[in-house]
């Protein structure tokens, strides 16, 4: 489609409108997913507590997210005398992009990416931890005490909870290779016998139910939500909010959790590879795979909400600090171990190595990649490699 | 252009942002304009193609470090009629910190107008079509091992040092104790009586 924009508008504007329009074909579904998914939410929590849940508008209650969001905006926004103008504002607007911003670089499909970028885990791992702005300036400058408190859970719960995350993903990076979402999908490939998937590795099965863990307290959704405990702190970081920015905060969260869902299909559970590597199964698009994958994690999410107790505080941390940090250290020890072990040490024929261009220097660094090392440079020099 | 246009937006938001970091009254804000002015940087490294120290950038300083500055300065009940009265004391050290820094990027651009960023490239060759994660890494673990596992230590240390000295022994906390918790049993919290009628329950 670029390429198509770029013959008939040039190539600057072409590359600018087409990149517009992708990224549109994302958001504007996305919100629509969003919608739904609240929808979903509260369908699957009351089939659980035995209740019928919103069933009034639309058939089978359908329309119900739309019937609240028109609610929402025909509310008065208010703005509380004492509270700091521009960042009250700000604050549910910064937690809606950065919602919208992480799924640029999420592949649905095999060829569908919008930024196919070499570092995209880590652009990953940047904005989730951007998110926790949101919360703390919208509970700085509401000037209240109940979403001061509510920042400052989130803030060191989003911290704490962030260590692990990062741990968890050198893992799965350290097996795959690469920081790229399509790499690292592909490397799941058959990855056990003929199943798609690292989460069915033994070895990287408990990473993916850390991950998991980690997932539902970077999103604070139950039973990490202490940051909008309504028995504690009313309803938290938005306890002032009204209309619009109220519901800004209410599709960001819910966009998070989604990101977050499909991060979990993307990083263990294959992305938009099938389950099973057999052909027939290629069929179905890619797209159809990711998005079932992301449907069952939110059918996971929402259960966790219907069936666990909250946390307390220090339990929380707890969690985070003296159990999933120990943890997911020595699995990174155990995965890289088991890779030094059985795959192979060297660098692999045709690499371009940087620095190393003489024997001596391959023997200083690399001693036991003696053999290795000439295929090495005849790579070096086969790719033009400039010294 | 488009990458000249980017480069002009990035940098005048680093400048505006920075200025303004020292220029509020109010500390929340400074630090938010500091946020701002680390986001922008990190554009800037992206323009330069070291995309992974830009995202490290995001990561590290906005996403952790200015966290926890804000966590502090939320906090703090800061008198601004203090801090104008210190303004005089600390005047002639501040002056000389800056005229230290503006000759150092004075230095710096002549430096650069010489040339001499050319034998830096000479002596540390790069491949383009190396991802410069790849390239940082086999740099980092082949030649400057030594030195990055030193940095790694010198981190431990400053790490452990920092609980050591933080760490003070409270008494009269009661910390929950989740194993002893697991271990109970219902016979240890309860027993079957044979009790007489008519008497009391001795426990």
């Amino acid at each position: 489609m670029t390429e198509w924009f770029q013959g008939t508008l040039g190539y600057g504007l072409g590359w600018f409108t087409a990149t517009l329009i992708l990224i549109l074909m994302i958001a504007l579904p996305l919100m629509l997913a969003v919608a739904m998914i609240i929808y979903a939410d509260r369908k699957i929590w009351a089939a659980m507590a035995l209740r019928r849940g919103p069933n009034v508008v639309g058939p089978f209650g359908l329309l119900q997210s739309f019937a609240d969001g028109l609610k929402v905006f025909l509310k008065e926004t208010i703005i509380p005398s004492s509270a700091n103008r521009g960042l009250f504002l700000l604050a549910p607007i910064i937690t809606f992009t950065l919602a919208l911003i992480g799924w640029a670089v999420i592949p649905f499909g095999p060829d569908m990416v919008l930024a196919n970028i070499n570092v995209g885990l880590l652009y990953i791992l940047a904005v989730s931890s951007l998110s926790v702005y949101g919360v703390i300036i919208a509970g700085w400058a509401s000037a209240s005490k109940y979403p001061f408190y509510s920042a400052l859970r989130a803030a060191a719960q989003m911290v704490s909870y962030e260590v692990s995350v990062g741990f968890v993903l050198i893992a799965v990076i350290i097996w795959s290779g690469t920081f790229n979402l399509q790499g690292i999908i592909e490397a799941q490939r058959s990855h056990v016998w003929i199943i798609n998937g690292f989460g069915f590795n033994p070895l990287l099965f408990p990473m993916s139910v850390i991950f998991f863990i980690s997932a539902l307290a970077e999103t604070a959704r139950a039973p990490f939500d202490l940051t909008e405990a309504e028995s504690e702190l009313v309803a938290g970081f938005q306890t002032e909010y009204s209309s619009m920015s109220f519901a800004l905060f209410w599709l960001g969260e819910y966009g998070n959790v989604l990101l977050m869902c499909g991060l979990n299909a993307t990083l263990f559970w294959g992305g938009w590879l099938p389950p099973i590597d057999w052909a027939p199964l290629y069929a179905v698009p890619g797209i159809f795979w990711f998005f079932a994958k992301i449907l069952i994690f939110f059918f996971i999410f929402s259960w966790v909400k219907a069936t666990v107790p909250r946390f307390r505080y220090d339990q929380l941390m707890r969690l985070g600090w003296k159990i999933f940090l120990p943890i997911s250290l020595l699995w990174v020890f155990l995965v890289s171990g088991y890779m030094l072990a059985t795959k192979q040490q060297c660098p692999a024929d045709r690499s371009i190595l940087t620095r190393i261009t003489t024997e001596e220097e391959a023997d200083r660094y690399m001693p036991s990649c003696r053999t290795g090392m000439t295929n090495l440079r005849s790579g070096r020099l086969a790719a033009g490699a400039q010294s | 252009m488009i990458q000249a246009a980017a480069f002009y937006l990035f940098a005048t938001i680093v400048i505006a942002s920075g200025v303004m970091t020292i220029a509020s009254r109010n500390p929340v804000h400074s630090v938010l304009w500091l946020i701002l002015a680390f986001f922008n940087a990190a554009g800037l490294m992206l323009l330069l193609g070291a995309e992974f120290i830009a995202m490290l950038l995001v990561i590290v300083y906005v996403g952790a470090v200015a966290v926890l500055f804000l966590f502090v300065v939320m906090m703090l009940d800061v008198d601004f009629a203090e801090m104008r009265a210190g303004f005089a004391k600390y005047l002639p050290f501040g002056t000389l910190l800056a005229i230290v820094l503006l000759a150092e990027i004075v230095f710096a651009i002549a430096a650069w107008n010489a040339g001499s960023i050319a034998t830096g490239v000479r002596a540390a060759p790069t491949n383009a079509a190396v991802p410069n994660i790849e390239a940082l890494g086999t740099v980092l673990y082949t030649r400057y091992l030594y030195i990055f596992e030193g940095a790694g230590l010198v981190l431990l240390v400053a790490m452990i040092g920092a609980i050591v000295l933080t760490q003070r022994t409270r008494s009269g906390v009661r910390p929950q104790n989740v194993s002893a918790q697991v271990r109970r049993r219902p016979e240890d919290a309860t027993r079957n009586v044979n009790q007489p009628v008519g008497q009391g329950v001795e426990l």
